[in-house]
């Protein structure tokens, strides 16, 4: 763990920004009880990815120098997400690779961004939370936190500590959910197979609840499990590890009435 | 071969829709990842070998003048002949030559992903001469008159009944009501009528798994034999192989077979590795009399010097197809063309033309299996999105698309911009779906609700509270 | 070759090098790339094979039972023809046999087994054993390396339906790169300039086991174009 406390930027992200405040506050609240100082950066909307995998070079380049000025002044920057996080972390260097200056603050910008739950069991050294969740809870790898940025051990052992939590692993929690960013509404035919399957992994896991790091993945996973009837609780990762639950009902769940 | 690249989304609806192919695609799943990762599991230094085979091949890409022009020296040293075909066309053309000077009327084929984008089947039917597909998944899906719709299982899209009507119908000499009592039969059957074949033909063609700088050997690696048949018994051995399956040394060779098996079928080695060297010797009692090499550029050299130089390195294991979810939902035929799966997506844009193939490298969700999986690391989600930057600037991407993704760049750009869009957008839909959480319709969304509902949000920004919290001293 | 394919051949490798944005390599990078090429350093090599002799012995063993290769041991050369006829016996198999016309095989004390058929050459339609020698054999993957010659016919190695091989004890080496410098130190490797070596025979089969096809179902059936059975019979050639 750092001697000082450190400066961390939260990089809250547009899909938690638009739907799932919660996410961010229960960021916040895990960064803070890691020993971090915590700040939201003002004017900061999206880390230009949908542009970016949609081939629209100049306009993701355009949001990613606005991006890295804006994290540029913090110790670290942690992100909800392991999509954004990797954005951040690895693409803004390669395309930013023809700018000799750009290409050298994407680098140091994303050598200090980090997903939010590998930052603090790696960087933040954090081996426990205090929270408790009554539930069989099932963990969906989203692709670019595992295979950009490695996140596989760290949000599973923090759910270890997790008072009244029983972790299920299902089938292929490794295999992507058909989310894919715009992917899921040019090819919805393709992308509805895919969280089908994930779907019915997912069931057959026993597990009560669905957890993931990455919003894009559960608003996915959330609306098939739905619209095929499931009873199964879909919640972001940070919100059981910071014991946030009963502030907001589960993604895709109303409040009743 | 007929293009179908640009109904790729016609060709996927099918493709779910077909259980019959939908059965055969989830056998197939789970053998080829389970397999391989219990070979790579079985090899500590399968990661080292990786970087070493990527090391390599960037080493052959960036000499291939010298290595090319090495091997064929060093073809020609040992008595065989080398084409150097520019276009498929040339190649085809090459190989009906080669074909009438010897009075060919059958030829023997083993399998060849080259022999297939030169469409050589049907160019040399053309040319009155028959083609006999000797692989086992080549000879079906060649009864069927299809397509192969993956680079190492020809047939995977396939079940048992398919081939027992295929054999039913097409082997006709033999008695009809015969029983096909497990999987062996059809391999027996299949054997002896092949083997017939292989025993009358004039020219043997096989493809090139690589080719070797110092000693002017092609490569051919396979499990079944056929390849060996093939161009063992004939008068004439032709070899179709691309420009960039050169390596330096048998000892290179080492490295990059190392990888291939376990990538592709997850076994330490395949059954069969051949090394050809030229034509038969003085004293020599089997094995051709000529020995023929199509070395065939069709784009390659062009791929050299751009973004898409380090597909080039792709060994044609499949291990991107076989762990791609697109693949695994929609099959090999899907992609319309040669090439299916994550290193088609790639390539086929190179080879086709991205207007044709322009749907391929967008059907991914860059979930970054394939890359993992890559013996040759190939950084194939990359390479994808650099299809996609091309297809912008070209403006190929459908206007819509565009429209929805230049209104959203605008807001990005502008944070007072995107807080006022992201409140009304957040607040209204968070008001619609209150009470169940979940809209079951939501104009100009239905890519997402027609199989989806779409979660509500909470209502109030993230950036909305935060805001306001702060002000009251609460963060 | 025809004028338009030297043509072709220079147009190919021009937009290569406009590619790589050069143009013929200069005389010293490509003496380096020939110097490469005759010395073939080796890359890396995996340690499973660099072990002790016995467990090397035994590795190569286990790999080639792994892929359905079966195993007899001769402690003579004598004993072969004797162990050829008991495994055909053993298989039902007619005990008529196509040998290799290497001495090593064509020399075996055949005459001995008067009740096995045996005719040397190349493999013929009819013929449903052949008994061939092995260059060498590696135990890393369990392969075994059949160049073809005068001596070793390659149609022996896949037209019947069971190829019954005689293998040297000592003739098992740890790695396929210590197979290829055996071929090149015994077959006399000439290193001729840049238009290669001259060691290759015209045909090199590396064969593990027998002939098999995943291609129904992507389930495993053996014997689908070569050799149903791969026996080999293992003649203790080393002292202990």
């Amino acid at each position: 763990m750092p001697e000082t406390k450190p400066r961390v930027a939260l990089f809250v992200t547009c899909l938690v920004d638009l739907y799932r405040p919660t996410v961010g506050f229960a960021a916040i609240k895990l960064l803070k009880q890691a020993g971090c100082t915590v700040e939201v950066p003002p004017n900061q909307t999206c880390c230009g990815q949908p542009a970016y995998n949609s081939g629209d070079k100049a306009d993701a380049a355009d949001i990613a120098r606005s991006v890295i000025a804006l994290l540029e002044p913090y110790d670290y920057v942690a992100v909800p997400s392991g999509s954004c996080g990797g954005m951040i972390h690895d693409q803004y260097a390669v395309l930013l690779a023809s700018d000799p200056e750009w290409k050298a603050r994407a680098e140091r910008v994303g050598a200090k961004t980090f997903e939010l739950v590998s930052f603090l069991v790696d960087v933040m050294g954090m081996a426990g939370v205090e929270a408790s969740y009554q539930g069989t809870v099932t963990y969906h790898d989203s692709c670019s936190g595992l295979r950009e940025l490695g996140v596989k051990a760290q949000p599973r052992a923090l759910l270890a500590t997790v008072a009244g939590l029983t972790l299920a692993e299902m089938e292929d929690a490794e295999v992507c959910c058909g989310f894919g960013g715009t992917f899921c509404v040019k090819y919805p035919d393709i992308s509805v197979r895919m969280v089908s399957d994930k779907v019915e992994n997912i069931r057959r896991s026993g597990a009560d609840t669905l957890l993931a790091g990455d919003l894009g993945c559960l608003l996915n996973m959330s609306g098939r499990l739905s619209r095929l009837g499931h009873e199964v609780r879909v919640r972001h990762v940070a919100e059981v590890l910071a014991g946030v639950t009963d502030q907001v009902p589960p993604i895709g769940a109303g409040k009743g009435g | 071969m007929h293009i179908t690249s640009p109904a790729f989304k016609q060709n996927a609806r099918h493709a779910l829709a077909d259980a019959n192919l939908q059965r055969a695609l989830s056998n197939a799943r789970t053998g080829f990842v389970e397999k391989r990762a219990r070979a790579v599991a079985a090899l500590p230094e399968f990661e080292a070998l990786r970087e070493e085979g990527r090391d390599l091949k960037n080493h052959v890409l960036a000499h291939l003048d010298f290595y090319l022009d090495t091997y064929a020296k060093a073809v020609e040293a040992n008595g065989g002949t080398v084409h150097w075909c520019e276009t498929a066309d040339d190649a085809r053309r090459a190989v009906v030559e080669i074909c009438r000077a010897v009075g060919a009327r059958t030829v023997t084929k083993g399998k060849s992903m080259i022999g297939e984008e030169l469409g050589i089947n049907e160019h040399l039917e053309t040319a009155g001469i028959a083609p006999i597909e000797t692989d086992l998944g080549e000879y079906i899906i060649q009864l069927r008159k299809e397509p192969p719709s993956h680079i190492i299982a020809p047939a995977i899209h396939l079940n048992r009944e398919d081939w027992i009507e295929a054999f039913r119908e097409k082997h006709t000499a033999l008695p009809a009501d015969r029983a096909f009592a497990e999987r062996k039969t059809l391999i027996d059957e299949a054997r002896s009528v092949l083997r017939s074949r292989f025993l009358a033909a004039d020219v043997g063609i096989t493809g090139a798994n690589m080719l070797i700088a110092e000693t002017g050997s092609s490569v051919i690696v396979t499990n079944e034999g056929n390849g060996d048949l093939t161009q063992t018994l004939p008068k004439v051995h032709i070899v179709l192989a691309s420009v960039e399956k050169v390596v330096p040394t048998l000892e290179d060779a080492c490295t990059i077979l190392r990888l291939l098996a376990r990538s592709a079928t997850g076994q330490d080695f395949s059954t069969y590795t051949t090394f050809s060297t030229g034509p038969r010797r003085a004293g020599d009692l089997d094995g051709p009399g000529e020995y023929h090499v199509i070395l065939l550029d069709n784009g390659r050299t062009s791929m050299i010097g751009t973004e898409f130089q380090e597909m080039l390195r792709c060994i044609r294991c499949a291990a991107c197809m076989n762990h791609c979810p697109v693949y695994g939902a929609v099959g090999g035929h899907a992609y319309g063309w040669v090439y299916p799966g994550p290193m088609g997506s790639v390539l086929t844009p190179s080879l086709i033309g991205v207007d044709k193939a322009g749907h391929l490298p967008n059907a991914s969700t860059f979930c970054g299996r394939c890359e993992s999986v890559c013996p040759m690391k190939i950084p194939l989600p990359k390479m994808m999105r650099h299809w996609r930057e091309r297809e912008f600037e070209r403006h190929l991407s459908p206007s819509a698309a565009r429209f929805g993704l230049g209104a959203w760049a605008w807001f990005a750009k502008r944070p007072w911009a995107y807080r006022l869009a992201a409140r009304l957008g957040a607040g209204v839909l968070g008001i619609a779906g209150r009470k169940r959480g979940r809209l079951g319709a939501l104009p100009l969304a239905g890519g997402w609700t027609d199989g989806r509902d779409m979660p509500t949000p909470e209502g109030e920004t993230f950036q909305a509270r935060y805001a306001r919290l702060k002000k009251q001293g609460l963060v | 070759m025809a004028g338009a394919e030297t043509d072709a051949r220079s147009r190919m490798l021009g937009r290569i090098r406009r590619g790589l944005k050069r143009g013929p390599l200069p005389e010293s990078v490509a003496s380096g790339l020939t110097e490469r090429l005759k010395s073939h350093p080796r890359n890396l090599i995996p340690a499973r094979s660099r072990i002790p002799r016995a467990e090397q012995l035994a590795l190569w063993k286990a790999n080639i039972v792994k892929e359905h290769g079966t195993v007899a041991e001769a402690a003579s050369e004598a004993e072969i023809p004797g162990l050829v006829a008991d495994y055909l016996a053993s298989q039902n198999i007619p005990p008529v046999v196509r040998i290799a016309p290497d001495p090593s095989i064509a020399a075996l004390p055949w005459g001995e087994r008067p009740l096995l058929s045996v005719a040397v050459g190349r493999a013929e339609a009819q013929d449903t054993v052949s008994v061939t020698p092995c260059f060498a054999a590696v135990a890393e993957t369990g392969t075994m390396f059949f160049p073809s010659g005068p001596h070793h016919p390659t149609t022996l190695n896949i037209m019947p339906e069971t190829q019954i091989v005689v293998l040297r004890q000592s003739r098992i080496v740890g790695a396929y790169e210590e197979v290829w410098d055996l071929l090149r130190r015994e077959q006399g490797s000439v290193w001729d300039g840049p238009t290669g070596t001259r060691f290759m025979p015209r045909n090199v089969m590396l064969v593990t086991g027998p002939s098999r096809t995943a291609d129904i179902e992507q389930t495993i059936e053996l014997g689908a174009h070569g050799p149903r059975r791969v026996h080999v019979i293992l003649l203790k050639d080393e002292q202990p």
